[in-house]
C-alpha cells in the first residue's frame, strides 16, 4: 500500500516538474523573439495607461476652457488642447478606456459566442450545416461595411459599438473554432467516450474545447485589434462612440475639422491606435507562433 | 470544371439568402418606428403615417421581405426619400469615383507588395527579412483612413505637392484625375500591401523549398528564371487569394477613405444616408456591395482552375 502511495506521488512529482519544464520553454521561446517582446512591452504600457492613465492625467477631459483653444503642445499641456479648449492627453488618455474597451469587450464576447458556435457546429451535422451558412452570408459582408449598416439601425451609443462589432467578429471565431474542434472530433479516445457512453455534453466542453483553446486565444487578439480600427473607424465616421465621451476615433472627427491648423489633434490619437494594434498584433503573431503555428491570419 | 463552376454558383444561394435577409433587417432593428425616425421629431403623425403607407410598413414583415426581394430581382431598390430618386441611379453616379479608386489602389499595393514579398522571400531567415516582417504589420496596423490623414497633413498641408481632399472625373484630364486620387490611393494600398506582401513572401519560402526549385537550379538555371517562372508561378494562388480579396475590399471599404479624401463614391452614398436615415439607400448600397464583393471572389476562385492546372484536376475528380 505504501508503495502505491510513494508511486503516486513519484508520478505526481514528475507531471509537475514536466510543466514547469514546459512552462519556462514556453517562457524562453516566447521572450526569444524581439518582435514578440516588442509587441508584448507596447501592449503592457497601452494596458497600464488605458487602466492608471485617468489617475496621471492633471486635466478633466471634458473640461471646456474657451480661452485655451487649439493650444499647441507645450509644458502645460503636453498633448496641445482640442478645439473646444479641452486637454487633448486626457482625451487620449480617457479615450483609451473607450477605445481599448470596446476591443477587449468585443474580444471576450465573440470568443466566448465563436466557442459555442463553433464547438456545437462541428458535433451536430445538421446544426453545422445551418450555422455554417449563417456564418457564411455574414463574413459575405466587408466587416466595416456590415458595422456601419448596424450602427445605422441599432443608433449610435458605446454598447451598440459593442453589439454591432461582436456580430461583425463571431463567425470569424466560429469557423477557427470549429475547424479546430473537427480535427479532435475524429480522434480515436473521443471515439473511445463515445463508446464508454460519456454525454455529449461532457464531450464537448471537458475534451473538445480545450483543444480549441489555443487557436481561439490566437485568434482573439487580432480580434481585439481589428476591433479597435473599425471602432475608430466608425466614430470617426460619427456613427461610433458619440461625443462628448472621448474615444480615439472621435477625437480624430474633431481633428479632420482642425487639421490645416492643429495637426495634434490628428497626431496623438493616430499615434495611440497604431501602438496598441501594432502592440496586439505582435504578441498575436508571437503566441501562433508557439501555440498554433498552422493558422494564418485571415482578412476581413 | 463545368461542374465545379456549378456547384460553386449553386453555394452563393444559400450566402446571398442570408445577405438579403440581414441587409432587409436593417430598417426593422432600428429602435421604435422607422418612419418617424426617418421623418425626424418635429413631422406630423400624419406624414408618417403617409411614409409608413408609402414605405409598406404597416404590411407583415414577410411580406414586405418579399416585396423587396421582387424589387431587388428587377433591379429595383427601391426610391431614396431624401434625393428623389431611385437608388440604383444613385448608386450608378457615386460608382465611378470608388471604381477609379479601387483599381488605382491595387495598381499600388501590386507594385509595392509583389517585389518587397519576393525579395523577403530571397533573404528568408536575415535581418532584410525580418525588418520588412515588422514593416508589413506596422501596415496591417495603421488603419487606411488615419494613413489618409498622415498623408494630408504631410503632402498636401505641408509640402503642398497634392490637393487636400476632393475629386475631378476623368473626363477632367488624367493627371487632373489621378492627383487627386494619389494620396486615397496611397493610403489604401499601402495596408493591402502589407496583406499581399506577406503572403507573398511566405507562399514563396514554401515553394522555394521544394524539390523540383533545386531540380531547377541544378540544371543551371538563370536564378531570374528560377524566381519568376517556377516559384512566382507555382507560388501564384494564394497570392491570387489575396490579391481577390483586398479588391472586394477596396470597393467596399473605402468609406472611410473616401470621407476623408471628400471623394463621392459609393462609401460616401452610405455615410450620407446613414446621417439622414435614409434606409432604402442604406440598403441598397449594401446589398450591392457585398454582392459584388461576393462575386469578385467567386471569380477569382473560377480563375485558379485556369492558372494552376493541379486544382483543375483536382476538383474535377
Amino acid at each position: 500500500m505504501e508503495l502505491v502511495v510513494e508511486k503516486k506521488r513519484q508520478l505526481s512529482d514528475f507531471r509537475r516538474d514536466i510543466n514547469r519544464e514546459r512552462r519556462r520553454l514556453f517562457v524562453r521561446r516566447f521572450f526569444s523573439n524581439k518582435l514578440t517582446v516588442t509587441g508584448s512591452v507596447i501592449l503592457l504600457l497601452t494596458l497600464l495607461i488605458t487602466i492608471f492613465g485617468p489617475m496621471i492625467s492633471a486635466y478633466n477631459p471634458y473640461e471646456m476652457v474657451v480661452t485655451s483653444r487649439l493650444k499647441a503642445p507645450s509644458g502645460e499641456h503636453l498633448f496641445g488642447t482640442d478645439n473646444l479648449g479641452r486637454d487633448l492627453f486626457a482625451r487620449v488618455v480617457y479615450g483609451a478606456r473607450a477605445s481599448m474597451g470596446v476591443g477587449l469587450s468585443v474580444a471576450i464576447i465573440t470568443s466566448i459566442l465563436g466557442m459555442v458556435v463553433g464547438l456545437y457546429s462541428s458535433y451536430y451535422k445538421i446544426l453545422d450545416h445551418i450555422l455554417m451558412r449563417i456564418c457564411d452570408g455574414l463574413m459575405a459582408f466587408p466587416a466595416i461595411l456590415l458595422a456601419i449598416a448596424l450602427m445605422a439601425a441599432l443608433g449610435t451609443k458605446i454598447e451598440n459599438v459593442i453589439i454591432a462589432l461582436s456580430a461583425v467578429f463571431t463567425p470569424y471565431v466560429a469557423r477557427v473554432v470549429r475547424s479546430a474542434a473537427l480535427v479532435v472530433r475524429e480522434q480515436t479516445y473521443i471515439e473511445a467516450m463515445k463508446a464508454q457512453g460519456a454525454s455529449s455534453l461532457r464531450i464537448i466542453w471537458a475534451h473538445i474545447a480545450p483543444n480549441t483553446l489555443s487557436p481561439l486565444i490566437v485568434y482573439a487578439t487580432f480580434i481585439f485589434a481589428d476591433a479597435i480600427i473599425i471602432e475608430a473607424g466608425l466614430s470617426f465616421l460619427g456613427v461610433g462612440v458619440p461625443a462628448p465621451d472621448p474615444s480615439w476615433g472621435n477625437i480624430l472627427y474633431d481633428g479632420k475639422l482642425v487639421i490645416f491648423t492643429a495637426w495634434w489633434m490628428t497626431f496623438f490619437p493616430g499615434i495611440a491606435i497604431i501602438l496598441s494594434v501594432l502592440g496586439l498584433n505582435l504578441f498575436g503573431d508571437g503566441l501562433r507562433d508557439l501555440l498554433d503555428p498552422h493558422t494564418n491570419r485571415s482578412k476581413k | 470544371m463545368k461542374s465545379y463552376i456549378l456547384k460553386r454558383i449553386l453555394s452563393l444561394i444559400p450566402v446571398l439568402l442570408i445577405v438579403s435577409i440581414v441587409v432587409f433587417m436593417i430598417i426593422h432593428l432600428t429602435p421604435g418606428d422607422p418612419a418617424s425616425v426617418m421623418l425626424g421629431p418635429e413631422a406630423s403623425q400624419e406624414d408618417v403615417e403617409q411614409l409608413k403607407n408609402h414605405l409598406g410598413l404597416n404590411d407583415p414583415v414577410y411580406q414586405q421581405y418579399f416585396h423587396w426581394v421582387e424589387g431587388v430581382f428587377q433591379g429595383d431598390l427601391g426610391d431614396s426619400f431624401f434625393m428623389d430618386k431611385p437608388v440604383t441611379a444613385a448608386i450608378i453616379e457615386h460608382l465611378g469615383p470608388t471604381i477609379s479608386l479601387a483599381i488605382l489602389s491595387q495598381i499600388t499595393a501590386i507594385l509595392i507588395a509583389l517585389p518587397l514579398g519576393i525579395f523577403a522571400a530571397r533573404k528568408r531567415g536575415t535581418v532584410t527579412d525580418q525588418t520588412f516582417m515588422g514593416i508589413s504589420l506596422l501596415g496591417i496596423s495603421i488603419p487606411h483612413f488615419l494613413f489618409g490623414l498622415f498623408l494630408i497633413i504631410i503632402l498636401a498641408i505641408n509640402l503642398r505637392w497634392l490637393p487636400v481632399a476632393g475629386y475631378r472625373p476623368l473626363s477632367a484630364g488624367l493627371w487632373e484625375h489621378i492627383k487627386y486620387l494619389i494620396m486615397p490611393a496611397i493610403a489604401l494600398g499601402t495596408g493591402q500591401a502589407a496583406l499581399i506582401a506577406r503572403m507573398t513572401r511566405s507562399s514563396m519560402v514554401e515553394t522555394l523549398n521544394l524539390n523540383f526549385i533545386k531540380t531547377a537550379r541544378a540544371k543551371g538555371l538563370h536564378e531570374r528564371k528560377v524566381i519568376y517562372k517556377h516559384t512566382l508561378r507555382n507560388a501564384f494562388i494564394p497570392i491570387l487569394t489575396v490579391i481577390g480579396q483586398t479588391f472586394g475590399t477596396l470597393v467596399a471599404g473605402a468609406a472611410v477613405t473616401e470621407t476623408v479624401f471628400n471623394i463621392p463614391g459609393i462609401g460616401q452614398l452610405i455615410i450620407n444616408s446613414v446621417e439622414r436615415r435614409d434606409y432604402m439607400v442604406i440598403q441598397g448600397t449594401v446589398l450591392m456591395v457585398t454582392v459584388t464583393y461576393v462575386l469578385i471572389n467567386l471569380i477569382v476562385d473560377l480563375l485558379y482552375g485556369v492558372i494552376d492546372p493541379r486544382v483543375r484536376l483536382k476538383k474535377e475528380s
